[in-house]
C-alpha cells in the first residue's frame, strides 16, 4: 500500500528549518541572495526533504499491515538521493511505500521508499528509511 | 577541500524543541526527559535526522554550496543528546564518494556514513 501527500513549501518554513539545523547560507535564507544566484525564491537544505516527506512516510510507517511494534522501533538508517533543487513556492508530492522486512539477528528491519516530484513532474528527492524493531 | 575534515557543533538546550516545531516531529522522547526515561532512554534524546542534517551540513558547508549533496547514506546508533559536543568526520572513500560518522561523547552515533558530492 502506498500514502502520497502534497507538501506546499513556503519561505518562512525554509528559513525556520534553515536556523534549526544551522543553515547559514544566503541562499537559503534571503530572498534577495536566492534571486541573485538564479533561484525563484530561498532554496530548501538538502535534508529538508524530511519535512516535506514527512506527511506521506509517517502513515506508511503507522500501517498496520505493515505490523510495526511502535514502542520498540528506532531509526536505524537513512538515505536520500537529491536531483532538482527545492525552493519556496514549490508543491512537492511525495510517494511513500513498504518495500521489504527482513529479520536478521533477532532484530526486524523494515524499508520503505519515498520518491518526492515538484509541481512541474520532476524528480526532486528519492528516499530510504529503516527502522528497526529490537 | 580539506581531505580529513571535521565539523563541530553542540546542540544547546532548547535544539529539540526548535527542531521539532521546524520540522513536525514532536515524539515525547524528544521534549520530555520524564517520559523519554521512562522508555528506557538518558533523556530528551536529539531527533536522528538532525543528526544527519549536522552530516550533510558538514559536506556542503565543505563545498561552499548547499545544493552540493547529490546522496547521502548513514547509520544510527545509540543516542545523541543536547548539551554535548558532536564531532562530524569526513574522509575520502571509495569512487569519489565521502565517508563519514558523527561521535559524541566518544560514542559513535553516525556511522556508516557515506556521501557523494555533485560533479
Amino acid at each position: 500500500m502506498s500514502h502520497s501527500v502534497t507538501y506546499a513549501v513556503g519561505r518562512e518554513k525554509v528559513r525556520e528549518y534553515a536556523y534549526a539545523v544551522g543553515e547559514s547560507d544566503p541562499r537559503c535564507l534571503d530572498p534577495e541572495a536566492a534571486r541573485a544566484a538564479g533561484f525563484a525564491d530561498v532554496v530548501a537544505p538538502p535534508m529538508f526533504a524530511a519535512v516535506y516527506c514527512s506527511g506521506a512516510i509517517g502513515p506508511a510507517i503507522l500501517d498496520p499491515e505493515v505490523g510495526i511494534d511502535f514502542a520498540r522501533m528506532v531509526h536505524g538508517a537513512q538515505a536520500f538521493t537529491w536531483h532538482e533543487p527545492v525552493v519556496a513556492g514549490d508543491e512537492i508530492a511525495t510517494e511513500a511505500a513498504h518495500e521489504d522486512t527482513s529479520e536478521r539477528g533477532g532484530l526486524k528491519f523494515f524499508v520503505f521508499t519515498t520518491r518526492s516530484v515538484n509541481q512541474r513532474g520532476e524528480l526532486v528527492c528519492e528516499g530510504r528509511w529503516t527502522n528497526i524493531v529490537r | 577541500m580539506d581531505e580529513h575534515r571535521a565539523l563541530k557543533v553542540t546542540p544547546d538546550r532548547y535544539l529539540t524543541y526548535r527542531y521539532a516545531g521546524a520540522s513536525g516531529d514532536f515524539n515525547p522522547i524528544h521534549l520530555d526527559d520524564e517520559f523519554a526515561r521512562s522508555v528506557g532512554l538518558p533523556g530528551r534524546i536529539l531527533h536522528g535526522l538532525w543528526t544527519m542534517a549536522q552530516v550533510a551540513r558538514a559536506q556542503t558547508e565543505a563545498a561552499g554550496d548547499p545544493l552540493a549533496l547529490e546522496s547521502l547514506e548513514v547509520q544510527f546508533r545509540g543516542v545523541g543528546l543536547p548539551e554535548a559536543e558532536i564531532t562530524i568526520t569526513s574522509e575520502p572513500g571509495e569512487d569519489g564518494t565521502r565517508t563519514c560518522h558523527a561521535e559524541q561523547n566518544g560514542k559513535k552515533i553516525v556511522k556508516g556514513g557515506r556521501a557523494k558530492l555533485r560533479s
